[in-house]
C-alpha cells in the first residue's frame, strides 16, 4: 500500500518547533557559542576553540579547582540529604495515619514546606539562625552551643542540610506515604498469620512494595539537590570562604561577578551534561524495572 | 488441632450498639470438630469471610466467645491463637524465594533450620513446587503463586486450624479440581482442621464433610451434602443449593395435604401444628418433579422453555404466577405447552416463615 504523503503535517508540527528553538535550542546554542570565545567590552569576541573546556576539567588550573571544588561540595550535600531525608521519609511516612480525619491533617501539614518558595525558605532560615536575633541561633547560643553560620564553616554546613532536610523531606514521605496505601491488607494480615515481627513486616512487604517510589524519591532528591541553589544562596552567599559555594553559585559568580561568559559559558554545558547523564542514568533503571514487571505479568 | 467453639459470637462493624439486624454476623453458637474439613458457603456478603476472620484473630468480635479446645481465645491475637489462613489472592513476600517465602512461618517462630527445611521439602513435594524452590517468587504465574499461599498455610503442622478464604478464585477452573483434589488429599494426609470458605457451591460439595450455609449474617444450616440435598432446614439452603434450586412455592398446608394453586398435592407426613399466621411454603427439588401429560388429577402448568443439560432435561414451567423448575422424564417428547406436573410426595418439605416444619408421621 502507497504511503500518502501529506506535507501540511509538517504545518502542524510548525508551532510546537517554533516554541522549542526559541526556548531551548537557540539559548543553548548562545550558550555553545559563548563556551567556544572568550568576551571583552564593546561585544569583542575571540575564538577560544576548547580552551575553557580544558580550562574546566583541569584541576591545576584557578576554573578547573573550583569547579571540582564546589562538584564535590554538591556531590557530599548530596549523598548527606539522601542519606538523611530516605530513611526519615520512610520513617515519617511509616508513622503517619492510615484513616481518619487525622490523614487529612497529615498530609496537609506535610504539604506545607512543599508549597514555600525556595527563597522564602532561605529567608525564614536566615533569620532563625541568626545568633542575635533568630530564635534557632539565640537559643543555640544562650544555651552554651556556640553557633554562627557566618563564621563557622561547620554550622553553614549543618544550617543548609538540616534547611534542606526540613523543606524536601515531606516529599519523600509523601511518595513513600502513597506506595505503603498501595499496599493491600491482606499482606499485613498474612504477615500477621505468619508470625512475621515488625520489622519482618517492613523488609518482606513495606520495603519490596515502596521500591519503586523510593527510586522516584531518590531520583528527584538527587537532581534537585544537585542543581540547589537559592537556598544557600539567600542563607550563606556560599560562605564563609567558598565553603557552601555549590557549582550554580559558582556559575553565577562567574558569569555576573566576573562576567566571564565563555568560562561561565563551559561550566553551565558540562553542568548540564552532568545532570542529563544522571537522568538518562536513573531513566534507564527506572524503565528496566518497569519491564522486568511486565515480562513478569506476561508470564503470569 | 483444635476443636473449635462459637458460643453466642456475633460482629458488627459499625459497633456494638448497632441494631442487631444491620450486623454482620448475627449470633451462632456452633462446634468445629477437630480434624474436620468443613465449608462455609453462601452469596456474597453473607458474612463467611467475617466469621473466618474472627476464628483467625484478624477481627475481634463485638460478641460472644471463641474457644480452642475449651480455652477461652476471644481476645488473643492472630499469632498467639496459632491459625493458619489462606486469602482469596495470592500474598508472595516479593524479595524471597519460593523455599523461603514456605519457610517464613516455621522462621518467624524460631524453628530449628533442619526442621524447617524438612518441613518446607515436605510440603513442596505435596503441592509440586519442589522445581521452583530456589526461584524468586516475584517471577512465577498467579497459580504458582496461589500455590505458595497454600504452601505457607499449610506449612506449620501444629496449627488449631487451616483458614481457606475462596483461596481458588484466581485459579483456572482446570486447574482447579486438582488443586481443590490435592487439599482434600492432604486434608487426609496431614490430618488438620480445615474451614474453606467459598461462594461455589461445587467447591463446598466436593470438598467438605460438613457444609456451613450462610445466609444474610446467619448460619442457616449446616451438614452432609446430602443432608443439604435433601432436607434443606432453611428455604434459601434448598434454593442455593442444586441446579437449578429448589421449587420454593406458596401452598396452604393441613394435614396430609398441600394446596398449590387450588390443587392439592399428597404429603408424606401430617402437619396439624403449623404456627398460626406464618408464612407458609412448599418446597421440592426440581429432581423430584416430574413433568407428564395434563391430566385433571395433576397440577396443570405451562412450560416456558425445556434446558437439556446432556444427562438430564429439566422444564421450565409456570404454574400461576409462580415460577417452577420441573424434571422431564427419559423419553418423554414434549408436544404443546401444557403439562402436568407429579411430586414425590416423600420429597415435597413445608416450610414456615422460610424454616423447614418437621411432620409427624
Amino acid at each position: 500500500m502507497d504511503k500518502t504523503i501529506n506535507q501540511k503535517a509538517w504545518l502542524l508540527v510548525l508551532p510546537v518547533f517554533l516554541v522549542v528553538a526559541f526556548s531551548a535550542i537557540l539559548p543553548l546554542m548562545t550558550v555553545v557559542n559563548y563556551s567556544m570565545q572568550d568576551t571583552f567590552g564593546n561585544n569583542q569576541f575571540f575564538w577560544n576553540g576548547v580552551g575553557w573546556f580544558k580550562e574546566l576539567l583541569d584541576p591545576s588550573s584557578d576554573l578547573g579547582s573550583r569547579f571540582f571544588a564546589s562538584l564535590w561540595r554538591n556531590l557530599f550535600f548530596s549523598a548527606v540529604i539522601l542519606l538523611i531525608e530516605v530513611p526519615l521519609g520512610i520513617v515519617v511516612a511509616l508513622s503517619m495515619p492510615r484513616q481518619g480525619w487525622s490523614v487529612a491533617a497529615c498530609l496537609v501539614i506535610m504539604a506545607l514546606p512543599l508549597l514555600i518558595p525556595w527563597n522564602v525558605v532561605g529567608t525564614i532560615w536566615q533569620i532563625f539562625g541568626r545568633p542575635d536575633i533568630g530564635l534557632l541561633g539565640y537559643t543555640l547560643n544562650h544555651i552554651g552551643i556556640n553557633y554562627n553560620y557566618v563564621s563557622n564553616e561547620f554550622d553553614a554546613w549543618a544550617t543548609v542540610i538540616v534547611m534542606d532536610v526540613w523543606h524536601w523531606t515531606s516529599l519523600v514521605a509523601l511518595l513513600c506515604y502513597a506506595g505503603l496505601k498501595s499496599i493491600p491488607d491482606a499482606y499485613y494480615q498474612a504477615a500477621q498469620i505468619d508470625g512475621a515481627s515488625r520489622w519482618a513486616v517492613f523488609t518482606a512487604i513495606q520495603l519490596p512494595k515502596m521500591k519503586r517510589v523510593l527510586l522516584i524519591a531518590v531520583l528527584l532528591r538527587f537532581m534537585d539537590s544537585f542543581m540547589i541553589y537559592t537556598e544557600p544562596f539567600v542563607v550563606t552567599g556560599g560562605g564563609p570562604g567558598n565553603s557552601t559555594t555549590f557549582i550554580s553559585i559558582e556559575l553565577v559568580k562567574i558569569a555576573l561577578g566576573q562576567f566571564d561568559l565563555g568560562k561561565a559559558a563551559a561550566l553551565s554545558l558540562v553542568y548540564n551534561l552532568i545532570i542529563i547523564i544522571v537522568c538518562w542514568v536513573f531513566y534507564t533503571v527506572m524503565t528496566n524495572a518497569g519491564v522486568e514487571r511486565r515480562a513478569a505479568k506476561g508470564a503470569a | 488441632m483444635a476443636r473449635i467453639d462459637l458460643v453466642d459470637l456475633a460482629h458488627s462493624y459499625g459497633g456494638n450498639d448497632a441494631p442487631e439486624e444491620s450486623f454482620a454476623l448475627k449470633p451462632v453458637t456452633m462446634t468445629w470438630r477437630r480434624g474436620g474439613a468443613y465449608a462455609l458457603l453462601g452469596p456474597s456478603g453473607c458474612g463467611k469471610t467475617t466469621l473466618l476472620n474472627l476464628i483467625s484473630g484478624i477481627v475481634t468480635s463485638s460478641r460472644g466467645k471463641i474457644l480452642f479446645d475449651g480455652v477461652d481465645v476471644t481476645t488473643q491475637t492472630t499469632q498467639t491463637r496459632n491459625i493458619a489462613q489462606v486469602f482469596q489472592f495470592p500474598v508472595i513476600y516479593d524479595t524471597m524465594t519460593v523455599g523461603q517465602n514456605l519457610a517464613f512461618p516455621l522462621k518467624n517462630r524460631g524453628m530449628p533450620r533442619p526442621e524447617i527445611d524438612a518441613r518446607v521439602a515436605e510440603i513442596a513435594g505435596l503441592l509440586d513446587l519442589t522445581p521452583y524452590l530456589s526461584r524468586k517468587a516475584q517471577r512465577l504465574t498467579a497459580d504458582a503463586k496461589q500455590k505458595i499461599s497454600l504452601g505457607r498455610g499449610l506449612v506449620r503442622s501444629d496449627v488449631a486450624a487451616v483458614l481457606f478464604d475462596e483461596p481458588l478464585t484466581v485459579i483456572d477452573p482446570e486447574l482447579k479440581w486438582q488443586l481443590r483434589s490435592k487439599l482434600r488429599a492432604l486434608h487426609r494426609d496431614l490430618d488438620l482442621t480445615m474451614i474453606y470458605v467459598t461462594h461455589d457451591q461445587t467447591e463446598a460439595l466436593t470438598f467438605a464433610d460438613t457444609v456451613v450455609v450462610m445466609h444474610d449474617g446467619r448460619v442457616v444450616q449446616s451438614g452432609t451434602p446430602a443432608e443439604l440435598f435433601d432436607r434443606p432446614a432453611h428455604t434459601f439452603v434448598g434454593y442455593f443449593i442444586g441446579s437449578p434450586g429448589m421449587n420454593i412455592v406458596p401452598a396452604q398446608v393441613s394435614g396430609r395435604e398441600a394446596t398449590i394453586s387450588g390443587h392439592a398435592i399428597a404429603l408424606n407426613r401430617s402437619y396439624d401444628r403449623l404456627p398460626a399466621g406464618a408464612r407458609i411454603e412448599v418446597g421440592v427439588r426440581p429432581e423430584f418433579v416430574e413433568i407428564a401429560s395434563p391430566a385433571s388429577n395433576l397440577l396443570a402448568a405451562n412450560i416456558e422453555r425445556i434446558d437439556d443439560l446432556g444427562r438430564v432435561r429439566f422444564a421450565h414451567v409456570r404454574v400461576g404466577d409462580t415460577r417452577f423448575s420441573a424434571k422431564v422424564p427419559p423419553g418423554l417428547s414434549v408436544s404443546g405447552n401444557n403439562a402436568g406436573l407429579v411430586f414425590d410426595p416423600s420429597r415435597v418439605h413445608v416450610y414456615a416463615d422460610s424454616l423447614l416444619v418437621e411432620g409427624e408421621a
